[in-house]
This record gives C-alpha cells, sequence and structure tokens, in this order.
C-alpha cells in the first residue's frame, strides 16, 4: 500500500523470513542462550578436578574450549547476521508490521541492544582469552566468572525479544493503551519464557554432546566422564522442558481467545494444536532416552546417532514457533493489523472506495475492460502478495484447485463469492479491503494466473509504477 | 479545501503512530551511534587491506608475515563490534525514516537480503584465513587467496548500504530504477564510495599506529628486524596520505551531490570539517618529523581533532538528508492527514458508492446464507462442498439435524474438503439459516 512491495514469487516471503529467523532461533538457543552455561559448567568443573587431578582438569577444560570455540566461530557469523537479518527480511516481507512495532517496541530494542552489545564483549574476552586463563588459579577464577557473565547476558537477550514475540501474537490491552509497557506484559510472556529458557539448555546438551562424542578420541582417558555429564544435563533439563511446553500449550488458545473473531475450533488449528502433543512426546521420549543412556553407559553412546536429538530438539522448537505463526493469523499485529499490513481501522475506506486510488505504487485508479487483469495484479500485490505467490509456495492459483478439487478453468464468479467472505469461515485469512471492481478484477487475475501462468515480478526486479494521487487538504483558515 | 496534484513522485502516507522519543533525542542517537559503527567497519575493511598487503610483501621477508597477522587479530573483534553497533543506526533509521529506508530497501530487495549471507561467509572465510595461518604455511597463494575473496566481499558490500541511504533520499527515482543496479549508477553513490573506502584507510593507519605503539605491544619475540617506531611511522604515513587524498574525494563528493539538498548552513559546517581536516594533516606531518614522540601529546591532540572531524562531517551527512527530503516530508503528512480525515468519513459510511435498484433482503436468513454458506456452496454445482439443491434434497424434513450439521459438521464426502463448522451462530441464527436453506427453490 504505502511502500513498494517486495515480492519472491517462487519462495514467497514468508518463507524467506522464516529461512533466515529459524536458523537465528536454532543458534541463538542451541549454541549461546544454552550452551555458554554448559560450557561455563564444564570449564569449572575442569577447575574443580584441577585441583585433585591436574591432567584430568586440563581434559574438561580443554574439551569446554574446544565446544565454545565452535559456538564462538557459529555465532559471531551465522548467528549475529542472521539476528540482523530477521530484520532486513520483515523489512521486505511487511514493512508496514515492522515499521509500527518498532515504534512501539524502540525501547525494548534498544535494552536489548544494550544487553546484546555487552553479549558480544563477553564472548569476545570469553574465548580471545580462554587460552592465557590457563596460566594461574586466579585468573581461571575470573575467567569462569566471564563465562557466567555470558551465560545471564545470553539470557537476557532471549528474555526481551520474547516480550516482542509474545506481544504479537497478544497485543493484551495494547491496544486500547498503546504503549510499550502493556505491551510487554501479555498473557503468553511468561509461559513462553518457561518454554524457551530449559528447551534451549537441552538443545544445548545435545549439540554439546554430539560435538564431544566426535572430539573425544576412543582412547582419551576421560572420555566417557564428560559424555556421562552432558547426558546427565540433558537429563536434568528434560522434564523442565516438558513441563514448560504443556504450560505454554495450555496458555496458547485461552491468550487466543481474545484474538480470535470466533473462538477456537477451526480444523486447521485442531490439526496443529494436536500435532503438537505429539511431537512433544516423540522429543521428550528421544531426550529420555539419550539422557538415560548416557548417564548410565556413555560408553555406548551410538556416536554417529546422536545427530538424531539434535534434530528432534530442533523440531521440538520449530513446531512451536510455527504455531506461533499460524495462531497470530488474520492478524501480524493482534487486532491492529492484518497481515496483509493493512490496519483494522483503515478498513471501511478502502472497501468503500477501493484500495488501488489510495497507493502510489500502481499506475491504475480506474479498473475497465482493458486493464482489469493489469488491475487484479496490483490488487493482488497489495491484498495477497504478503503470503501468497501466484505458483510458487502457497500459490493461489494451487489453493483454489485444490479447494474446488478441480483442475478445470477456475469460475471468476465462485472465486468472487468466495474471496468476499472467506474470512467468516476461514478464520486465518483477513477480509478482503477492497471494492467489488477490485474483486472483480482479482478473481480476473486468478482465472487469467491459471489459464497463462506468468511469473509475478516484485520491484526489485521490475521496479514500481507510480502515480499521482489527488487528495483534498483541509485549510481550516480557507 | 484545496487539491494538490503530485506529479510521479510517490506520496506514500506514515505510520499513523508516533515516534517513541523526540524527534531531536532520536536523531542525536542516530548520528551518534552511527558514526561509532562506521569506525568499526572503516577499521574491519582498513584492517583487511593492509592485512593483504603485508601478507604479500611476507613472503620475503617473514617479520612482515607475522606484522599481518598481528594486525589479522585485530579484525576479529572489529568485525564483531563493528556488527554489533550497527544494529542502534539501524534501530534509529528504521523509526525515522521508516517510509524512506524500507521503501529503498524494497526497490533493491534481492541484493539487499543477500547482505545477510554474504557478510555471514566473508566473516567465515576471515575465521577460516585466521585460524589456517600455520597450516597454511606453505601454501600462501590459497592462504592469500581466501583473504582475498573476503576482501572483496568486504569492498563490494559497502555500495549495497551506500545505494540505499542515496536511494532513500529521492523518491521522484523511485519510479525509475528497476533493481539494484540501476539505483547504485545514481549519482553520487561512487564518490560517496570512494571517499569511504580512503577514510577506513586514515582511520586504520592512525587506530594501528597506536595499537603497536602502545606500552604493552612488545616486538620482542614477534620480529626479527622491525621496530617498532618504523611500524608506527608507516601506519602514520597511511593516515597522512589517506587523509590527503580525502581533498579530492571530499569536495567531488561534494560537487556531485544533487543540489536539492546543499543549503548555507550545510555549506559552513562542510567548511567547518574541511578546516578540522586542514590542522589534522599539519599535525600528522609535525607528528612524522618528530620522531621521538610518535605517541606523545600531539598523538592525542590529533586523535582530538580527528573526533571532532567525523562529528562535523557526520553532522553534515544528516544536514544534507534532512534538507533534501524536507519536502516530501511535508506533502507526506499532508496527505495522511488528509487520509486519516477520510477514514473518519469511511466509518460514517459516507463514502459509500451508491447502490443501484433492489437491496432490501427480505428473507432472514439469505444474509447470513450469502456471507456464510456461499463462500463454498453454490445452487445447483459443486464448488467447494455440494450444490444446495442436492442438500436440500437429503435434508428435507430433518431442520434438526441440518442445525446440527452446520453447527459441528463431520465429514461424510471422502472426496470433499471436511467443512469448516459454524458454534458461533445462536440457536436463532442457525435455525433462519436452515429455514432459508430448505424453503429456497434451488433448481430455477
Amino acid at each position: 500500500m504505502d511502500f513498494p512491495l517486495f515480492h519472491l514469487d517462487f519462495m514467497g516471503n514468508r518463507m524467506l523470513v522464516a529461512v533466515i529467523a529459524i536458523t537465528h532461533v536454532i543458534i541463538n538457543h542451541a549454541l549461546a542462550v544454552g550452551f555458554a552455561p554448559l560450557v561455563t559448567l564444564l570449564e569449572f568443573r575442569g577447575y574443580l578436578k584441577h585441583k585433585t587431578n591436574p591432567e584430568e582438569g586440563k581434559a574438561w577444560d580443554e574439551m569446554a574450549r574446544k565446544l565454545l570455540f565452535i559456538a564462538f566461530i557459529v555465532t559471531t557469523t551465522a548467528g549475529a547476521l542472521t539476528g540482523v537479518g530477521i530484520w532486513f527480511a520483515a523489512s521486505l516481507a511487511n514493512p508496514a508490521s515492522l515499521g509500527s512495532l518498532i515504534r512501539v517496541f524502540y525501547f525494548a530494542w534498544f535494552t536489548e541492544w544494550i544487553i546484546f552489545v555487552l553479549e558480544v564483549v563477553f564472548i569476545m574476552i570469553y574465548f580471545l582469552t580462554w587460552k592465557k586463563s590457563g596460566e594461574s588459579s586466579l585468573n581461571k577464577k575470573k575467567h569462569i566468572l566471564f563465562g557466567l557473565w555470558l551465560s545471564i547476558f545470553s539470557w537476557l537477550t532471549m528474555a526481551i525479544i520474547v516480550a516482542i514475540l509474545g506481544f504479537m501474537m497478544d497485543p493484551g490491552s495494547w491496544v486500547e493503551k498503546k504503549s510499550l509497557f502493556t505491551g510487554v506484559l501479555n498473557p503468553l510472556y511468561i509461559p513462553q519464557l518457561l518454554f524457551r529458557t530449559p528447551v534451549a539448555m537441552m538443545m544445548a546438551g545435545t549439540v554439546g554432546l554430539m560435538i564431544s562424542a566426535y572430539v573425544l578420541k576412543k582412547n582419551n582417558k576421560w572420555r566417557n566422564e564428560i559424555l556421562r555429564y552432558i547426558s546427565f544435563w540433558i537429563l536434568l533439563w528434560m522434564p523442565v522442558a516438558a513441563a514448560g511446553a504443556f504450560l505454554y500449550y495450555w496458555h496458547i488458545p485461552r491468550a487466543m481467545i481474545g484474538n480470535l473473531p470466533v473462538a477456537l475450533g477451526t480444523q486447521q488449528f485442531q490439526d496443529w494444536y494436536g500435532s503438537l502433543v505429539i511431537v512433544a512426546i516423540v522429543v521428550v521420549a528421544i531426550g529420555f532416552t539419550i539422557g538415560i543412556l548416557g548417564t548410565i553407559a556413555p560408553r555406548r553412546l551410538p556416536k554417529h546417532l546422536l545427530i538424531i536429538p539434535v534434530i528432534a530438539s530442533f523440531l521440538f522448537l520449530g513446531t512451536f514457533e510455527r504455531l506461533r505463526e499460524f495462531i497470530r493469523k488474520p492478524y501480524v499485529i493482534g487486532e491492529y493489523m492484518y497481515a496483509n499490513g493493512i490496519l483494522v481501522e483503515e478498513y471501511p475506506l478502502y472497501q468503500q472506495t477501493g484500495i488501488l486510488m489510495h497507493t502510489p505504487y500502481s499506475a491504475i485508479t480506474e479498473i475497465t475492460e482493458e486493464n482489469k487483469v493489469a488491475a487484479g495484479e496490483a490488487v493482488f500485490t497489495i491484498a495477497c502478495s504478503r503470503c501468497h505467490t501466484t505458483h510458487g509456495i502457497s500459490s493461489v492459483v494451487r489453493k483454489f484447485e485444490r479447494m474446488y478439487a478441480s483442475k478445470e478453468p477456475l469460475n471468476a464468479e465462485a472465486m468472487k463469492t468466495y474471496i468476499k467472505s472467506m474470512h467468516n469461515v476461514r478464520h486465518y485469512m483477513p477480509p478482503f479491503p477492497g471494492n467489488d471492481a477490485e474483486l472483480d478484477a482479482l478473481a480476473e487475475f486468478v482465472a487469467h494466473q491459471q489459464k497463462r501462468p506468468r511469473k509475478l515480478d516484485g520491484p526489485q526486479v521490475k521496479g514500481v509504477d507510480v502515480k499521482e494521487i489527488v487528495y483534498e487538504i483541509n485549510k481550516t483558515d480557507k | 479545501m484545496i487539491s494538490a496534484f503530485i506529479n510521479q513522485i510517490p506520496v506514500p502516507k506514515d505510520i499513523p503512530l508516533p515516534l517513541p522519543m523526540p524527534e531531536w533525542v532520536l536523531i542525536v542517537v542516530l548520528v551518534f551511534s552511527f558514526l561509532v559503527h562506521i569506525l568499526f567497519i572503516n577499521l574491519m575493511i582498513g584492517s583487511s587491506i593492509l592485512t593483504f598487503w603485508y601478507e604479500i610483501r611476507g613472503k620475503k621477508n617473514n617479520d612482515f608475515d607475522r606484522l599481518a597477522r598481528e594486525i589479522a587479530a585485530t579484525i576479529t573483534v572489529n568485525k564483531s563490534l563493528a556488527v554489533v553497533f550497527g544494529v542502534a543506526p539501524l534501530l534509529s533509521i528504521n523509526v525515522l525514516y521508516t517510509l524512506y529506508f524500507y521503501s529503498a530497501n524494497a526497490l533493491t530487495g534481492n541484493i539487499w537480503i543477500s547482505i545477510v549471507p554474504w557478510v555471514a561467509v566473508s566473516f567465515l572465510l576471515f575465521y577460516l584465513h585466521k585460524y589456517s595461518w600455520d597450516r597454511l604455511s606453505d601454501n600462501k597463494p590459497l592462504h592469500l587467496s581466501i583473504l582475498g575473496v573476503g576482501i572483496l566481499s568486504f569492498l563490494f558490500i559497502p555500495f549495497i548500504f551506500l545505494t540505499n541511504i542515496n536511494l532513500m533520499l529521492f523518491p521522484e527515482k523511485w519510479g525509475e530504477i528497476n533493481g539494484f543496479f540501476e539505483a547504485m549508477t545514481l549519482p553520487n553513490v561512487f564518490p560517496r564510495y570512494f571517499h569511504f573506502i580512503t577514510a577506513s584507510m586514515a582511520i586504520t593507519g592512525f587506530f594501528l599506529a597506536w595499537w603497536f605503539g602502545r606500552k604493552q605491544f612488545k616486538t620482542e619475540g614477534v620480529f626479527n628486524n622491525l621496530s617498532k617506531n618504523w611500524i608506527r611511522k608507516q601506519m602514520l604515513n597511511l593516515a597522512l596520505i589517506a587523509t590527503g587524498m580525502q581533498f579530492i574525494f571530499g569536495p567531488l563528493l561534494f560537487l556531485t551531490l544533487p543540489s536539492q539538498g546543499i543549503t548555507w548552513t550545510l555549506f559552513w559546517v562542510i567548511m567547518g570539517g574541511v578546516t578540522i581536516a586542514i590542522i589534522v594533516m599539519v599535525q600528522l606531518w609535525k607528528l612524522l618529523n618528530d620522531e621521538g614522540h610518535l605517541l606523545g601529546k600531539r598523538f592525542f591532540i590529533v586523535a582530538g581533532m580527528f573526533v571532532l572531524l567525523v562529528a562535523f562531517m557526520g553532522t553534515g551527512r544528516h544536514l544534507y538528508r534532512e534538507s533534501t527530503l524536507q519536502t516530501h516530508k511535508e506533502m507526506m503528512a499532508e496527505r495522511t492527514a488528509a487520509h486519516w480525515e477520510a477514514v473518519r468519513l469511511a466509518h460514517e459510511n459516507l463514502l459509500l458508492p451508491p447502490v443501484d435498484g433492489d437491496v432490501a433482503i427480505a428473507v432472514p436468513g439469505q444474509n447470513l446464507f450469502q456471507t456464510n454458506c456461499a463462500v463454498c456452496h453454490a445452487a445447483n454445482t459443486r464448488l467447494v462442498g455440494p450444490a444446495m439443491a442436492e442438500v436440500a434434497q437429503i435434508y428435507k424434513d430433518n431442520l434438526e439435524g441440518l442445525k446440527k450439521w452446520i453447527k459441528e459438521p463431520g465429514r461424510k464426502r471422502l472426496d470433499y474438503p471436511a467443512m469448516t463448522g459454524f458454534p458461533h451462530l445462536s440457536d436463532q441464527q442457525l435455525t433462519e439459516v436452515s429455514k432459508y436453506l430448505l424453503q429456497e427453490q434451488w433448481n430455477d
């Protein structure tokens, strides 16, 4: 509407955000939030053992350092960049939404940034001074303290960002008050945090266990001890993670009641909600198995199969992330802005006068027989393209074909009736924002796309049309 | 009421939420945090080029190889600080120039988003280079190639930022360019770029003179022949030459600036910067001729001057942006106000198009049918669900059964998608819609 709308017609904008965001969340949880305390603990164990048996202490210390080396390399490259990348991608996918969120959450993000700076400073010190810290016992103590600080600040960055995520799902009383504080104190905040913290610890354990099993040679005297310790770490966090997941699971529908116009009950949601339980049970079972096996008989841990708990724990988190995305629909900011970036409050205007006359980024104002398909394309870009493509992922043509269970030419009249009221029966869809002529053009465009598929390039490829907008200025002095 | 016509300049509406802080606070945060960010970016780029240079020279003289390694060690920290200090200015420009920044981003989207993987991979290359120094000591061509690819990335990525920051200033160009490479060739991108790279070399030279001049830095055990003094002098020389070259790139940049944003205030701020730059040059020259005190009092005076110089240039940069966008910001504010007035009218249903002919729907239930059922059901043909004529036949004498089904449907036909339930409809609504469904003549 008010921005040239970046569009990827194969993968879709959502997938772009998803790929970057999920990579970031996995790195953040597994290699920072959960990893920092694990590494610090291993180093501390090494320090304690060093007093009685220097050789064993060294082995623990060395393993902890190698784990941190990997975390350091990954977090300061892909981890840091995907973090900034979520921003880049989200502002391309839905500029109106991110632009609004930043105005509300500037302070939260600014605080997050300060903590983030400290986190980076601490990981630099912690990693780059590791080798020197072995010189004396005092240095080692100080060094372990840095590990502790790193752990605290890694956790804090997550704690703040979760407030923003929670807000997007359920803005609580924000819609009335529009202040930062009411946004942060949304009802899903604490359950999400209680879920993410132990899951991060568990994920870090599975990753640490896998890396250690490969790094430590079979003839290393302390191999079993170290593997047992990390397995025990997983075992310890597993029930907490399961409890956190349950708590979160229990809170979701209650938080949704205020969020959806029609409470619960859509089959799509039920399916998702149901599958959560299965995923949770499978992952917890895998976690327990590996945790118990590693604690009782670390020698028997199958090295090459240790990737399974890693993937399982990633899936665990991923399913909840997907659900989080699902339940916020049809909004991108609950009850304030729809997923297409249009404000709820602006809807009456657009439905009465049409959307095209209000956007500077389409040459069309009046829809005629000649420009109907082109107008439909412009309407599609504004109203649909934040989530749908023409023929790629979440393709609008395929959606209709699947719905009517046929490959026959799509019926424009039927599509019009559907789009006009779809929000009544598909609760995750926003209402159509335009007027009847635009609806007509959109249906025509979809039918046309089915008949003659043509890739819809975004403005990053084909540029953008600009038109003059006639608007009236109220001058009270006139 | 007056009407305004705008030609080929897109005038969007602003985000209807207030700024989180007074505008001037945000501007101070933006200018200051950006300069800190760019300082580390300068150090990262300058050091990587110097690493390359000394590593090549190190093929003949091992001391240079060690010097290169010492310089490379600073990149690890500087590059991470560069990224993390980039967040605050990014946040601030996002909130202050939302409409401008995001529009420019979208118009160059493919390349803009490629920054993410690209920078990540370049950083990985720098780690690979750093941690394979010993292992690849007998395969210098490979070792240098890894670094070379990293540096080429570092040299190209600033173009992406500069192109965006330049494009956002000129809404009148948004309708003209097709993609990143056209935006890159807008006037002023290249002069900005050379100005920036030269600054990187100046700042890095000055920083490394301090870095290697510190008391804590010991040359014994690191270099065979290189003396501390020699390194410092080299670095200060670099700073002096690069600062001198800015007297070419600076005016070039100023002369290619589109004139719409140039004001007298801007001119005097820039001239203030130029004056300080001349003082910096003189002081650097004196410092170089003062062999004994390369890091003495004068060094810190020059450092202070540099800070002042950068502050002047940073301010000038902001002034230019503001005056370039001023007119457009006013147009946008006007249009936003007009828009919200229209929204208000729409809420009072004053903008509804004239309705033609018969509108009154007499049969209760028909309206409900239109907004809920007709989405998936037609009279005589299969849409998403079966035809209504068929359904009416099935439930002919079974109103309650139909109501129950609509409220909580199951799945009867496996070749159809399952129906959505309507638990939110009241009993009366269910009765109305069911009656309508059974009484309507579908076969007409």
